[in-house]
């Protein structure tokens, strides 16, 4: 049977990564073919001169970095004041150094390297970060904007290697690091307190280590091997570490592996053993590792993070009894819930608050005419419940009544403290929730009617069938209707003075907005505990952080009657964002790209599809194909298949994200789809010479259009670099203004 | 040429008896009492509203599907004599006489009928054994979910007919490929796969999942032609040759990019096509649209705006509609009452007279454009149209006070300005009353000022903010109306900024109280004007596209994790005096076979892949093609139908399972040969299999048996015998309290 063609899913052999792998693939030629027609001088049989080309080759990388450190700390102090999202992420810094808790959306590690890198540059966190276009004054921000600078300036020298690796051409390299080191919109990002240099820089470490280790493929287990695959699971881990965009180059890494695996499995001359310990090497370097870095870093978050913050109210009860400075912080209460204890019942959904009930009607028309009974997000007397049983009113917190503890299942009512009213429910529609049930305070003293009896049920009976302070996740359902006692998270009107809707719901879905847990608790007939016992683990923390930045993402989103940026938008570079200034008297920044990079970018991805798929069905027809032009779609295929899939995989999810979106989440796409440029353009010049027959003008053709290419953009640059730069004076519409004439879009508005 | 005179004629057919039987039985279990219930039974709540709007030819948005399905039901109705009077309010009421419940089930539960038989063709073309077909055929004959939803006036039937009628035509299609390419019945089978899969697309949206899965599997076809050396090497000597084999290739590629690309987007758009042609009387739901889109609608907007001049000249009266409509479609106003001093919260306010955006006809939403350089307030003769660039000023028709903005925060959105008319309070505030009109569509259209035509925005001369509806509602003190505000940072065009004329008139009366009179009076003069088809397409399934529908919370909604596992149910319908009653409920032993199945065959299927790298071969080539494909089909069909359900936000439900199911069907009696012939290796371990095969077969027809009252809904249960049919807590049967 011949092992290439059978079966239509194994996949074509074409985008296959390395020749050396599939005997029915390999062209042992193509790599030394792309290697000789990249390589600048053909005379190697000298020593010296390949000497001379290796310091060459040195100094090309020295210069490219150089001058990316250049154009990046060019200006690092300007503006003097906040700029932008510097307000949250300077912010989050600050919050660091002065370890207090807070909540955000994104994972801690790049908050974290910007706190350090204050702590570090000498800033003290006292400034306040309050709004963009606050001045920083005596504050010293500059170490925490000269790191993401610093970061920053690696995708250069990153991303030529990364292209030298992949189309072993020099110009090619030279071609994508000038496209990055010229653009402004990835220089404007770069230069402030932001956390997407630092996802980019371990996007592209971890990019760069990968191809690396494909390239030490020769020698697998080698020290060099071992370096770059552990180096990419350490990058893995810092940009998951800093967003979740960082999953999209984990895909990436892991589509890599498995068809690198796929070819390792199909070389008959291994034995299983030794594709065993591939498979070992990879899971351990690039899964275990990264995993365990990754929740390194968080353990590092709630270890410095001591201190009880403006994050409190995002996490659980139980989560927050570990911060000092928050009133859970070395409390001790009764363990188990009795009849007669005093409670705060507290909703499990973030953002919820406590049910809360207070001496006010609903008003008139809706529903009954009895006391409000809502969710409050703050502490309050009015927060504080009895719990009795259904049947009897005596009290129990008489000393001869024996201690009854409440246990799954059991009927009781719920009496509010101040009012002496129980929970209540019957058949009228809620006030904004028009298929739920309302919820009132219904009673006097406590006496009132059947509608008034609750059934308690606990969700997690792991901790048996009592029911423990904060740690059991309780259902109050309602006997007579059926119905569970449920938050809708509406806003009520000001006659509900903006308190959250309590229902009753007749779906018996169990959802969050149904789920409370007790806070306070107070029975001076039960010993108290230390809240100490009842902290969550580490892994349960991890856990609820992760519950709680997904539900935080996923409460992003955009508004209707706002313009908002749509993932279309950003190849076509239709619209910027302000990093500060509006006013004619401002001082401006835009985050806008280089529109000359971005729309051959733009080009060069519709070119690259064509070519990509024309040479494909030529070689898939069979064509035979000279030597140095087989050589020469490799690289193509292969070296920029693989950067296309970075793009793809850095830009599409996007379409499908619900959350609401900004320009500047393209920049990591960006950064594929420029090296892509790269290669494609260098090698459609190298078919262009090779056409030609004179090999004095085939020369020629390539330097001259490696070299227009690197001016052309030299040159946008020079004429755009003021939108990173900061620009004072008339706005671009002003036909005074000197960036008149560059305002190719209407919709660019700097 | 005269050959038959010679030959006798012959007609030779072979009838598959099978085929037949399973048409027939297939009949049998959908259409046996079909009008029973003749009551409302679930969702045919929802699409029997839409057969109502066919059959009045009244206009009508669902955001739930293209109109194809809809029109498959509604041409039921058509057959059967409906006349759309029925008021489909409530699950459970009773059929009146005029409804011809009969041809109005018939559709659906034809296609659930002849789903029987397509599932033992589909099975056979994939090469697998007679016995696996009929094996698949008799499951998707017994599956009660499928019979329950194929019984009723509802559409997942139809779309797993299509599916399956997709999925049969594209492996006839590739059969007929090994033999004959470009005869009779490939062009046949192969435009028939494109004309189902765009029929699935146009019933409801998910059937673009398994149009994408039988793509793919064409593209990986053609992709493997591309690379087929026996079309090539036939005379590599000669170039000719090699041209006319390139040509060959490339008509095979043109002919399915046309079937499978090209004829489904043209009959989708037809689907609209027809859509829009049948249903041309205003409706309930004009009020979505934009008021080109009305105004092309017989009645409803169309009798008010009929006969007005097109071009807004200075001196005009119009109202103003907002283009992006959300959250309510509104007109700009004005009225008497101003501004509150101080807010609530403490900030202040010009105290000037409000404006709003209101989502009622009203005297008050009339504005006159006036010339700033001329008193009058009336349309010169020859009129003076106004151009795109002009500067104007709005005058509130009966209050005659200036549409105004100032650097003064607007109520609810601080950082927009306020939009008042202007009140002279004698301090030092000045009017500001200047706008430049902007045309925002002048390149489509002309840079004149056309009524309900043109997207304008007003861009303020003063600061150059921009007239926009926040989307915001107003307290009590303006009368919950929406605001409307000055935006100063335009970041972009967006459809809450621009503005259309939707009544006009000239003015003609130069006094205030000439004015008012003739602004009560509706508008005439005879002017007719008509949408493209294009235009009103694009515009309908952008809305379609974009509507979202808030109510996320049904009883019997359910996860899809809770479907493979038939953890939920839902009730159907029950009987208004009898405890007789219908549930969507699944065979247990089917789709707990299913799951097996399909994770039995991932295993397999991988197990073979990664031996079949390492040269180790357990299956000879043609089983192994033949395992592949099945599995790409089925499994594949599977996977395409259910996965993307884990990323949708809607309200999701047991039925939205139905379509994955049935390709889950399929799999089954694949997975079961192939255990037959490749994994036992004596004849004993096969008798055991067939035993086995046997037993597990009458169970899934025992079981099928036992939830029939279920499934059709004609058997009074005592509620034991109901409480015994409750297998899983988490199933909802209704048990009546007495």
């Amino acid at each position: 049977m011949p092992p290439a063609t059978g079966g239509g899913l194994t996949g074509s052999e074409l985008r296959a990564r390395r020749g050396r792998c599939g005997p029915q693939t390999a062209r042992p030629a193509s790599r030394d073919v792309a290697a000789e027609a990249a390589a600048p001088s053909p005379k190697r049989s000298a020593v010296s001169s390949q000497r001379l080309e290796a310091a060459g080759r040195w100094a090309l990388l020295a210069l490219v970095t150089l001058l990316s450190f250049a154009t990046r700390f060019h200006r690092l102090e300007e503006p003097r004041h906040i700029c932008w999202d510097e307000t949250h992420f300077g912010k989050m810094g600050s919050y660091y150094i002065n370890r207090t808790f807070f909540f955000d959306v994104h994972p801690p590690l790049g908050k974290m390297l910007i706190g350090l890198a204050g702590y570090l540059s000498g800033y003290d966190g006292t400034f306040l970060f309050q709004k963009p276009g606050d001045k920083y004054e005596h504050h010293s921000y500059m170490g925490m904007r000269g790191f993401c600078a610093f970061l920053g300036s690696w995708l250069i020298p990153f991303a030529y290697l990364t292209v030298l690796d992949l189309s072993k051409s020099l110009p090619a390299a030279l071609l994508t690091a000038a496209l990055l080191t010229f653009d402004t919109g990835c220089l404007t990002l770069s230069q402030y307190i932001l956390l997407d240099p630092i996802l980019m820089f371990f996007i592209m470490a971890a990019m760069l280590s990968m191809v690396k280790y494909n390239s030490c493929a020769d020698r697998p287990f080698s020290a060099p091997w071992w370096f770059w695959l552990t180096l990419t699971g350490i990058s893995l881990a810092g940009a998951l570490g800093v967003k979740f965009v960082g999953l999209f180059i984990i895909l990436q890494v892991g589509l890599n592996t498995i068809s690198d695996l796929w070819h390792l499995l199909g070389d008959l001359s291994l034995s299983l053993v030794t594709v065993g310990k591939h498979l070992t090497a990879r899971i351990l370097c690039l899964i275990v590792l990264p995993l365990a870095l990754y929740m390194a870093t968080f353990a590092i978050h709630f270890m410095v993070l001591n201190k009880s913050g403006p994050g409190d109210g995002f996490f659980s009860s139980a989560f927050q009894s570990r911060l000092s400075g928050n009133n859970l912080h070395n409390a001790s209460v009764p363990e188990h819930l009795a009849y007669g204890s005093v409670i705060t019942v507290k909703n499990f959904r973030m953002a919820i608050g406590y049910l809360h009930s207070h001496r006010h009607l609903y008003p008139e028309g809706i529903g009954a005419r009895q006391q409000q009974v809502t969710t409050y997000l703050h502490k309050d007397y009015n927060n504080l419940w009895i719990i009795k049983k259904h049947n009897t009113n005596s009290d129990p917190l008489d000393p001869s009544f024996p201690v009854e503890f409440v246990r799954h299942g059991d009927i009781i009512r719920l009496e509010h403290k101040e009012t002496s009213r129980n929970l209540h429910s019957h058949y009228h529609e809620a006030p904004l929730t028009r298929k739920h049930y309302q919820v009132t305070g219904y009673g006097i003293n406590g006496t009132g009617d059947s509608n008034d009896f609750w059934r308690i049920e606990v969700v997690n009976r792991k901790f048996g069938n009592r029911i423990k302070v904060l740690r059991s996740r309780i259902r109050f359902i309602h006997l007579v209707t059926g119905c569970v006692l449920g938050s809708s998270g509406k806003v009520l009107p000001r006659w509900g003075w903006e308190q959250l809707e309590v229902t009753c719901t007749p779906y018996l879905k169990e959802t969050l907005n149904s789920i409370w847990n007790v806070e306070d608790h107070i029975n001076p007939k039960l010993p108290n505990i230390s809240l100490d016992v009842l902290q969550p683990s580490f892994p349960e923390i991890l856990l609820e952080s992760h519950m709680v930045m997904i539900r935080g993402n996923n409460g992003l989103k955009p508004k209707d009657n706002e313009f908002t940026s749509k993932p279309w938008h950003w190849p076509i570079n239709y619209q910027g964002l302000r990093f500060s200034g509006i006013n004619d008297t401002d001082f401006r920044v835009y985050l806008l790209g280089n529109p000359v990079v971005w729309w051959l970018n733009l080009l060069s991805i519709a070119l690259y599809l064509l070519s990509g798929s024309v040479l494909a069905i030529a070689m898939q027809r069979g064509a035979q194909l000279p030597a140095e032009v087989e050589g020469l779609s490799q690289v193509l295929l292969r070296g920029g298949g693989q950067v296309l899939l970075g793009w793809m995989l850095h830009y599409f999810p996007f379409f499908l994200m619900g959350r609401i979106l900004y320009f500047h989440h393209y920049f990591p796409a960006m950064l594929f789809s420029s090296m892509l440029t790269g290669i494609l353009w260098d090698t459609l010049l190298r078919l262009c010479a090779w056409s030609v027959a004179s090999s004095r003008l085939a020369r020629s053709i390539h330097v001259v259009g490696v070299l227009s290419l690197l001016l052309g953009t030299a040159y946008s640059f020079y004429l755009f670099h003021p939108l990173a730069y900061g620009m004072v004076g008339p706005l671009a519409q002003d036909p005074q203004s000197p960036m008149a004439g560059l305002r190719w879009l209407e919709s660019w508005d700097f | 040429m005269l050959g038959f005179l010679k030959r006798p004629i012959v007609l030779t057919t072979d009838i598959n008896v099978n085929v037949v039987v399973l048409t027939g039985v297939g009949l049998l279990s959908r259409l046996w009492r079909l009008t029973y219930p003749r009551a409302v039974v679930f969702d045919e709540v929802y699409y029997g509203q839409y057969i109502s709007f066919y059959m009045k030819r009244v206009f009508f948005l669902d955001d739930s599907g293209p109109p194809f399905g809809h029109m498959l039901l509604a041409l039921g109705g058509y057959l059967g004599g409906f006349d759309g009077n029925f008021v489909w309010n409530r699950i459970g009421a009773e059929y009146s006489s005029n409804v011809p419940v009969w041809s109005l089930r018939l559709l659906p539960a034809l296609a659930g009928a002849f789903s029987v038989p397509m599932a033992y063709q589909i099975v056979s073309e994939l090469h697998f054994s007679h016995c696996a077909a009929m094996g698949a055929a008799l499951l998707m004959l017994i599956e009660n979910a499928l019979i329950t939803q194929s019984r009723l006036m509802l559409l997942e039937s139809v779309l797993i007919f299509f599916n399956l009628l997709a999925v049969l035509s594209f492996l006839k299609f590739s059969n007929c490929q090994k033999h004959s390419p470009f005869c009779l019945s490939w062009w046949f089978w192969l435009a028939l796969t494109g004309v189902s899969c765009s029929c699935a697309v146009g019933i409801k949206y998910m059937g673009v999942f398994t149009y994408l899965l039988v793509l793919s599997v064409a593209a990986v076809h053609a992709w493997h032609l591309i690379g087929d050396r026996t079309l090539s090497n036939v005379g590599a000597v000669s170039a000719s040759a090699c041209m006319a084999v390139s040509v060959c290739v490339f008509c095979h590629l043109l002919a399915r990019a046309v079937a499978l690309l090209v004829v489904p987007a043209v009959l989708y758009v037809l689907f609209f096509y027809v859509h829009l042609i049948l249903l041309y009387r205003s409706g309930p739901h004009d009020q979505i649209m934009s008021s080109a889109f009305q105004a092309s609608l017989e009645g409803g907007l169309s009798r008010i705006t009929q006969g007005q001049p097109l071009e807004v000249a200075f001196g005009s009266q119009v109202t103003l509609k907002n283009v992006f409509g959300k959250p309510l479609p509104c007109w700009l106003h004005s009225h008497q009452n101003t501004y509150p001093m101080i807010y609530e919260n403490g900030r202040g306010s010009s105290h000037q007279q409000q404006v709003t955006c209101y989502p009622f006809k009203d005297v008050n939403n009339w504005w006159i454009i006036k010339d700033p350089g001329r008193h009058q307030l009336v349309v010169s003769s020859p009129p003076r149209p106004v151009r795109h660039g002009d500067v104007v000023q709005l005058v509130h028709g009966m209050t005659t006070r200036f549409l105004n903005t100032h650097d003064v925060a607007a109520p609810l959105t601080p950082h927009s300005q306020e939009v008042s008319c202007y009140v002279d309070y004698n301090i030092s505030m000045p009017a500001q009353n200047l706008w430049r009109l902007e045309i925002v569509n002048r390149e489509s259209d002309t840079d004149v000022w056309k009524t309900i035509l043109s997207e304008v925005r007003f861009v303020h001369v003063n600061t150059s903010a921009i007239l926009k509806l926040s989307g915001a509602h107003l307290p009590d003190w303006g009368f919950r109306q929406l605001e409307v505000v000055g935006e100063k940072l335009p970041r972009g065009y967006h459809g809450s900024t621009a503005w259309n004329v939707e009544e006009h008139r000239y003015g003609q009366s130069q006094e205030q109280k000439e004015r008012e009179l003739e602004l009560h009076s509706p508008t005439q003069v005879d002017f007719s004007r008509n949408l493209s088809f294009m235009a009103r397409f694009s515009e309908l399934q952008w809305r379609m596209l974009t509507l979202r529908s808030d109510d996320s919370e049904h009883k019997y909604s359910s996860t899809p994790l809770e479907w493979v596992t038939l953890d939920t149910n839902i009730a159907y319908w029950l009987h208004p005096r009898s405890s007789a009653q219908i549930h969507l409920l699944g065979n247990v032993v089917i789709w707990a076979s299913g799951g097996l199945a399909t994770a039995v065959y991932t295993l397999l299927f991988l197990w073979y892949l990664l031996r079949r790298r390492r040269q180790i071969c357990d299956l000879p080539e043609d089983a192994w093609q033949r395992w592949v494909l099945a599995g790409a089909v089925c499994a594949g069909g599977w996977a395409v139908n259910y996965l993307p359900f884990f990323l949708m936000e809607k309200t999701l439900f047991l039925y939205h399972y139905l379509p994955a199911l049935s390709f889950q069907i399929l799999l089954l009696p694949v997975v079961l040969q192939h255990v037959n012939d490749h994994l036992c290796r004596s004849q004993l371990q096969r008798n055991l299999l067939s035993a086995l095969v046997v037993a597990w077969c009458s169970s899934a027809c025992h079981v099928s048996n036992a939830l029939r009252p279920l499934t059709y809904g004609d058997k009074e249960l005592s509620p034991d015998e109901l409480k015994a049919l409750r297998w899983k807590n988490s199933w909802d049967i209704l048990i009546r309290k007495h």
